[in-house]
C-alpha cells in the first residue's frame, strides 16, 4: 500500500463525510428556523412541545440518535432502514437543527425591541419586520456561534461510522486491520483542511457583514 | 379644525395605573408638547396613540373616525390596527434606525413595502425629504457612520415618508449630546412652519415654550394642567407644576 493508494481510498471515504455534512447543513438550517418559531410561539402547548423535543435531542448522545433512526423503523414498524446514509442524514439534521434553533433564538432575542417597534409604527406586518429588518441583523450576530457549530458538524460526521456508513474513519480502520496504523492518523489532515477552508469562509462572511453595526 | 380627540384614555400595567382618564384634543397644524417628570405617563400616552400599547379604556378619534375604542379592542384586527396607526408617525428617543440599510433605504423601506407607489416615485420623494432634514450628502451612508443628531434627523425623515396626519416625538433629544440637540430641534421647528401637526414629549423646556401652541403638564397619570406656553411657563397654577418648573429650569 503506497501513500497514493491510501489517499485515494481515504478520499473516497471522506466524500461520504462531505455528503453527510452538506446535506445535513442544507436541511438543518431551515428546519432550525422552524423549530425556533415553534419554541418562540405565543401558543403555549406548541411552545412546550417544541421545547421538550429540543431538550430530548440536546440531552441525548448523537450516537444514540443514530442508532434510534437506523434501528427503530425496522423494529417497530417492520420497515428496516436500508439506506445507511439516509438514516445518518435524518439523525444529523434533527440533531443539528435543534442546536441551530437555540442559536437563532438567542440571536433573535438579542435584537432590541426598538427595531420591532420602529417597524410596527411604520405599518409593517410582523413577517415584513422579521424578514426585512430583523433577519440580517440576526445573521450577523450568529455567524460566530454558527461557525463553531458547523465546524463541529464536520468532525461529527465520522460518528456515522457506528451505523456502518463507509466514511473516512471506517476506511482508515480497514487499513488498521491489515496492520497499517498511519492512515488512521492521516485522516486528521482531511478534517483540518476542510475546516481550514470553512474558517476562511466564515471570516470572509463576517467581514462582508461588517458594513453595518447592529 | 379638530384632528385628534382622545377621550377617557386609561392604561394600567398589572396593578400600576399609568394613565388615568386622559382627555385632550388637537387641531390641525397645532403643536402640542407634553411635559412632566419621568413616570408621569407621558411616554405611555404617546405609545397608546401609536398602538405600541393598547389602552385599557377610552376612545381615540381622528376627525370623526373612531380609530380605537377600548370597549371594542378585541374586535380590532391586526390589519385594521396597522392601517389606523398610520395616522400617526413616531420618532423614538433611541432613533431605532435599521442599521443594515442606507439612509435612503431607511426612509424608502416602509413606503416600498406598503406599496405607496412606483419605486422611482418613492425614491424621489425619499430623497426630497432627506434633503429637507439637511442630509442630502448622507443619503448613501449607513446609520453607524452618522452622529446621533443626524440619525435622529433620518428617523424624522423616515416617519415623514408615510405622510402621517400627526407626528409624535418621544423625547427626541434625550439621547443626544447637548451640542447635537440644536440640529434636531431646528428640523422640528421647520416642520411647525410647514403646518405639521405634532405631539412632542420633551424635557427641553425652552424649546417647548418656543414651539408649542399648547402644553400639557402630566403628573401621576393625569393631565394636571393644560394651557398655552405663556400660561404654563409664566403663570403655572398647580403646586406640582410650579415645583416641576422650578426643578427643571
Amino acid at each position: 500500500m503506497n501513500f497514493q493508494q491510501v489517499t485515494i481510498e481515504l478520499l473516497a471515504g471522506f466524500l461520504e463525510n462531505c455528503e453527510l455534512f452538506i446535506k445535513t447543513l442544507l436541511f438543518s438550517i431551515p428546519l432550525g428556523l422552524i423549530i425556533t418559531l415553534g419554541s418562540m410561539s405565543k401558543f403555549k402547548p406548541l411552545k412546550y412541545l417544541v421545547k421538550t423535543f429540543v431538550w430530548i435531542i440536546r440531552g441525548t448522545p448523537l450516537m444514540l440518535q443514530l442508532f434510534v433512526v437506523f434501528y427503530v423503523p425496522g423494529l417497530v414498524f417492520d420497515t428496516p432502514m436500508r439506506n445507511r446514509m439516509l438514516a445518518a442524514i435524518i439523525a444529523f439534521t434533527i440533531n443539528y437543527a435543534c442546536y441551530f434553533s437555540e442559536i437563532y433564538r438567542g440571536g433573535i432575542e438579542s435584537i432590541s425591541q426598538g427595531q420591532w417597534e420602529a417597524g410596527k409604527v411604520l405599518g409593517l406586518t410582523r413577517p415584513q419586520i422579521f424578514f426585512k429588518v430583523i433577519l440580517l441583523q440576526v445573521v450577523k450576530r450568529i455567524v460566530p456561534p454558527m461557525s463553531n457549530e458547523i465546524i463541529t458538524l464536520v468532525k461529527d460526521t465520522s460518528l456515522a461510522r457506528v451505523i456502518a456508513v463507509a466514511e473516512i474513519l471506517m476506511a482508515a480502520e480497514r487499513f488498521t486491520g491489515k496492520g497499517l496504523i498511519w492512515p488512521l492518523f492521516y485522516t486528521g489532515v482531511f478534517f483540518l483542511l476542510f475546516n481550514g477552508v470553512l474558517t476562511l469562509l466564515f471570516g470572509y462572511l463576517e467581514k462582508k457583514l461588517n458594513y453595518f453595526k447592529g | 379644525m379638530e384632528i385628534l380627540k382622545v377621550e377617557n384614555l386609561s392604561k394600567s400595567f398589572s396593578k400600576n395605573q399609568v394613565l388615568k382618564d386622559i382627555n385632550f384634543s388637537l387641531n390641525k397644524g397645532e403643536v402640542l408638547t407634553i411635559i412632566g417628570s419621568s413616570g408621569s405617563g407621558k411616554t405611555t400616552l404617546l405609545r397608546c396613540l401609536n398602538f405600541l400599547e393598547l389602552a385599557d379604556k377610552g376612545v381615540i378619534k381622528i376627525g370623526d373616525k373612531v380609530i380605537f375604542d377600548g370597549e371594542k379592542k378585541k374586535e380590532l384586527s391586526d390589519s385594521k390596527l396597522r392601517e389606523n396607526r398610520l395616522h400617526f408617525g413616531l420618532v423614538f428617543q433611541q432613533f431605532n434606525l435599521f442599521p443594515q440599510y442606507t439612509v435612503l433605504k431607511n426612509v424608502a423601506l416602509a413606503p416600498t413595502l406598503l406599496k405607496r407607489g412606483k419605486i422611482e416615485e418613492i425614491t424621489k420623494k425619499a430623497e426630497k425629504i432627506i434633503a429637507e432634514v439637511g442630509l442630502n450628502d448622507k443619503k448613501d451612508a449607513y446609520p453607524c457612520t452618522l452622529s446621533g443628531g443626524q440619525q435622529q434627523r433620518v428617523a424624522i425623515a423616515r416617519a415623514l415618508a408615510l405622510d402621517p396626519d400627526i407626528l409624535c416625538f418621544d423625547e427626541p433629544t434625550s439621547a443626544l449630546d447637548p451640542e447635537l440637540t440644536g440640529e434636531v430641534l431646528k428640523v422640528i421647528r421647520s416642520l411647525k412652519d410647514n403646518d405639521s401637526t405634532m405631539v412632542v414629549v420633551t424635557h427641553e423646556m425652552q424649546f417647548a415654550r418656543e414651539v408649542s401652541d399648547r402644553v400639557i403638564f402630566m403628573a401621576n397619570g393625569i393631565i394636571e394642567e393644560v394651557g398655552t406656553p405663556e400660561e404654563i411657563f409664566d403663570n403655572p397654577k398647580s403646586e406640582r407644576l410650579k415645583a416641576f418648573l422650578s426643578n427643571s429650569l
